[in-house]
């Protein structure tokens, strides 16, 4: 995935854009997530200021969903299932092939900044159970030998 | 003559390759010179085919799968002679697992083309809405409320009294909320019919704000679903630019509009509180009820919440459709249930039937068993919240008084599936971290008592006083179940117990044998 560096401007021009919406804060974190790869601390009073809200606020919603970060992830985000459908079809152990692997707990980056390695509770995709999304890619009926080509593809 | 062929769209094929498929197929019919008209519909939802190709006939669609891209030179040379190929379904309304179905929901998913409203109007899409347009308030909302339509989204409530409730909240602005969040595991209902079909849930919230006066919608879609983000967003503007939404629908004088707005990764903002408050731009805390949402909702005006698959039975009931959609089903459950059946099992798929199918027919006869070919132990109904059944309780018919009556509940229509060597130990100890994770920390059961509860498991597993620590869990259960404010904490305790109940086992008791059925 290719983002846009850290940039105050952009991330104004962006803020801005969304002002006129409804309960816009989500909708900001989330355009400055896709134009950056995260959300810098820097953008927090800079919504707080466009939103009226104090910056704690603003602080709690980044911090309350999931899916915000605020520190870059690594070129590709692979999403692996780990709820029931998918532990039923040996998600379980996926998991911990996909951990030795890359070297990394689920929440974190390999080394090489490479892969971003992250938990799903469902994808949505039970019926071909187990799942994972690398990037916006979905991946079905996944096994050991599946995984290893997506990783070897990511981390080429 | 070119040859018209169906590859899904659907993510639930495209993570098995049905891009892939897409693109070997026209790679091939390019290098013959033969002319493909190539149309991406939605799932028909018998994934275990997907990715499934089908091709139109004189005597209907033909279906071939589960395909691969390796497959298809010999498949074309097959379809260009006689048909014969080893992947051969034959048509595909005969196969067997589609045509036990009742399908009024799902009757267009995997048929039309999801981008086209044209074709979603040859199949009989904005009847409803048409005839809305001519009917009072009352009169569309009496014909909700004799269809008998509950709501979808877990709990079973009336929509009909839902949707008097906010038509009689005074005037002024007031909203529509379709939740899209299904965040339940093994579920995935709502994501095929945005994918597959999303005319109509646009349709149903359309005719949802003619009924209350409402002008505005939100479609609240979680994030985990990009390819349904994307196919709701297309056929807003595709409503939008034929006068189906926005100022004066159909040339009436009613207007409406629908927005769609991205969750960010929490489960509780499935919770229709909890949603209104994401949609406001804050945390996703649940709010204590009363007011309800009804008289006091998004931007503290009266809203309608309702899920994708409620709204999506309104066009079939407006379209005449009321005593018809009430003849189905059993009990005080109306009309039909598209179940989701995932997880270990062979046929996994979405089975829209009448209520009243037993579980075990759905999971023996429908489903044909694990896909591992191990003994089915355990299945959960209802996603994460939901209880786990032993074979013993496969009698249980699909009925939300009769789940309720087995200490379980069909939520949402999820089937999960495990075979033999799922440790319930495990699935109970992973019932309350889940609730850990996902708790909106509002109350203390919830946020302190799910993490405690993990701990005691963990105690039980490791054979640490077992005894004393299954009461402690017991309690906590109560606790939990007693004293939380929304369901996520008042609901943990179910997959828990239905667990130490039918399968102490595993938890180091003695195993306790239930009366089977037959
Ligand atoms: C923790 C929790 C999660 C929920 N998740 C969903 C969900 O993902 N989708 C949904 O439609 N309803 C969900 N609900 C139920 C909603 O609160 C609400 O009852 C429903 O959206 C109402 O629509 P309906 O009447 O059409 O079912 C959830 C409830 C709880 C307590
Ligand atoms: S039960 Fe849990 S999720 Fe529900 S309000 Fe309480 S803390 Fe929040
Ligand atoms: S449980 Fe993994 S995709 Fe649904």
């Amino acid at each position: 995935m290719q983002y846009e560096p850290w940039e105050p401007a952009r991330a104004s021009e962006i803020i801005a854009g969304l002002t006129h919406k409804e309960g816009a804060t989500l909708l900001m974190l989330q355009a400055l997530q896709e134009a950056f790869g995260y959300v810098p601390q820097g953008a927090e009073p800079m919504i707080a200021q466009a939103l009226n809200l104090s910056r704690a606020e603003v602080h709690g919603v980044l911090t309350f969903y999931p899916d915000f970060r605020r520190a870059p992830p690594g070129r590709h985000v692979l999403k692996l299932c780990r709820a029931e459908a998918c532990q039923a079809a040996g998600g379980d152990a996926l998991a911990a092939h996909v951990e030795t692997r890359l070297g990394v707990t689920f929440g974190a980056t390999t080394a090489d900044g490479a892969v971003t390695l992250e938990p799903a509770y469902c994808l949505g995709l039970c019926a071909t159970a187990p799942s994972a999304m690398i990037n916006e890619r979905v991946v079905g009926r996944l096994d050991a030998g599946k995984l290893d080509a997506l990783l070897a593809e990511a981390q080429r | 003559m070119s040859l018209r062929v169906f590859i899904p769209r659907d993510s639930g094929a495209l993570a098995v390759g049905a891009d892939e498929v897409a693109a070997a197929l026209l790679e091939h019919a390019h290098a013959r010179d033969l002319p493909v008209d190539l149309v991406r519909p939605g799932s028909r939802g018998l994934y275990w085919l997907e990715p499934m190709l089908e091709v139109d006939t004189p005597e209907g669609r033909v279906a071939y799968g589960p395909v691969t891209p390796a497959d298809v030179p010999a498949l074309l040379d097959a379809i260009l002679s006689d048909g014969t190929h080893p992947l051969k379904q034959g048509l595909t309304e005969q196969i067997p697992w589609l045509k036990r179905q009742t399908r009024l929901t799902f009757a267009r998913c995997g048929i039309v083309d999801p981008r086209s409203i044209d074709d979603y109007r040859a199949h009989g899409g904005y009847r409803g809405l048409e005839r809305a347009l001519k009917m009072s308030s009352d009169a569309i909302i009496d014909d909700v409320v004799k269809s008998g339509l509950r709501g979808r989204g877990g709990a079973g409530f009336p929509t009909g009294t839902k949707w008097r409730t906010v038509a009689q909240a005074g005037r002024g602005q007031k909203y529509i909320c379709c939740n899209a969040d299904e965040g339940d595991s093994g579920t995935f209902a709502d994501r095929m019919l945005m994918e597959g079909d999303p005319f109509m849930i646009i349709e149903g919230m359309t005719i949802a704000g003619i009924a209350v006066g409402a002008t505005k919608g939100y479609i609240y879609i979680r994030s985990e679903y990009p390819h349904a983000v994307e196919a709701m967003n297309a056929a807003i503007e595709a409503a939008r630019r034929t006068g189906y939404l926005g100022e004066h629908i159909c040339h009436s004088t009613d207007s409406f509009d629908i927005e769609v707005r991205v969750g960010a990764g929490a489960y509780i903002c499935g919770e229709e509180t909890s949603m209104l408050e994401s949609l406001e731009g804050k945390r996703g805390t649940v709010r204590a009820k009363p007011p309800l949402p009804a008289h006091k909702g998004l931007f503290g005006r009266p809203t309608v919440i309702n899920n994708v698959l409620t709204f999506s039975a309104v066009p079939y009931i407006l379209d005449g459709g009321a005593q018809a959609y009430a003849d189905c089903g059993m009990g005080k459950s109306r009309g039909t249930k598209p179940i989701q059946l995932g997880g270990n099992v062979k046929h996994g798929g979405l089975f829209e039937v009448a209520f009243g199918i037993t579980l075990g027919e759905l999971v023996d006869e429908i489903g044909g068993g694990t896909l591992s070919g191990r003994p089915v132990r355990a299945v959960q109904v209802g996603g994460p919240l939901g209880a786990y059944f032993p074979r013993a309780l496969f009698d249980t018919p699909f009925d939300y008084e009769a789940f309720a009556a087995r200490s379980g509940m069909v939520g949402h229509g999820g089937v999960v599936v495990f075979d033999d060597t799922v440790d319930m130990a495990k699935q109970a100890r992973f019932a309350m971290e889940f609730c850990a994770h996902e708790s909106c920390g509002k109350c203390t059961p919830c946020r302190i008592g799910s993490t405690r509860g993990a701990e005691t498991v963990d105690k039980i597993i490791t054979g640490d006083r077992p005894a004393a620590n299954i009461a402690v869990l017991e309690d906590l259960c109560n606790t939990m179940k007693f004293g939380s404010l929304c369901a996520l904490g008042g609901l943990t305790p179910i997959p828990v117990l239905s667990a130490l109940t039918h399968f102490p086992e595993d938890f180091g008791l003695a195993p306790r044998r239930l009366q089977a059925a037959e």
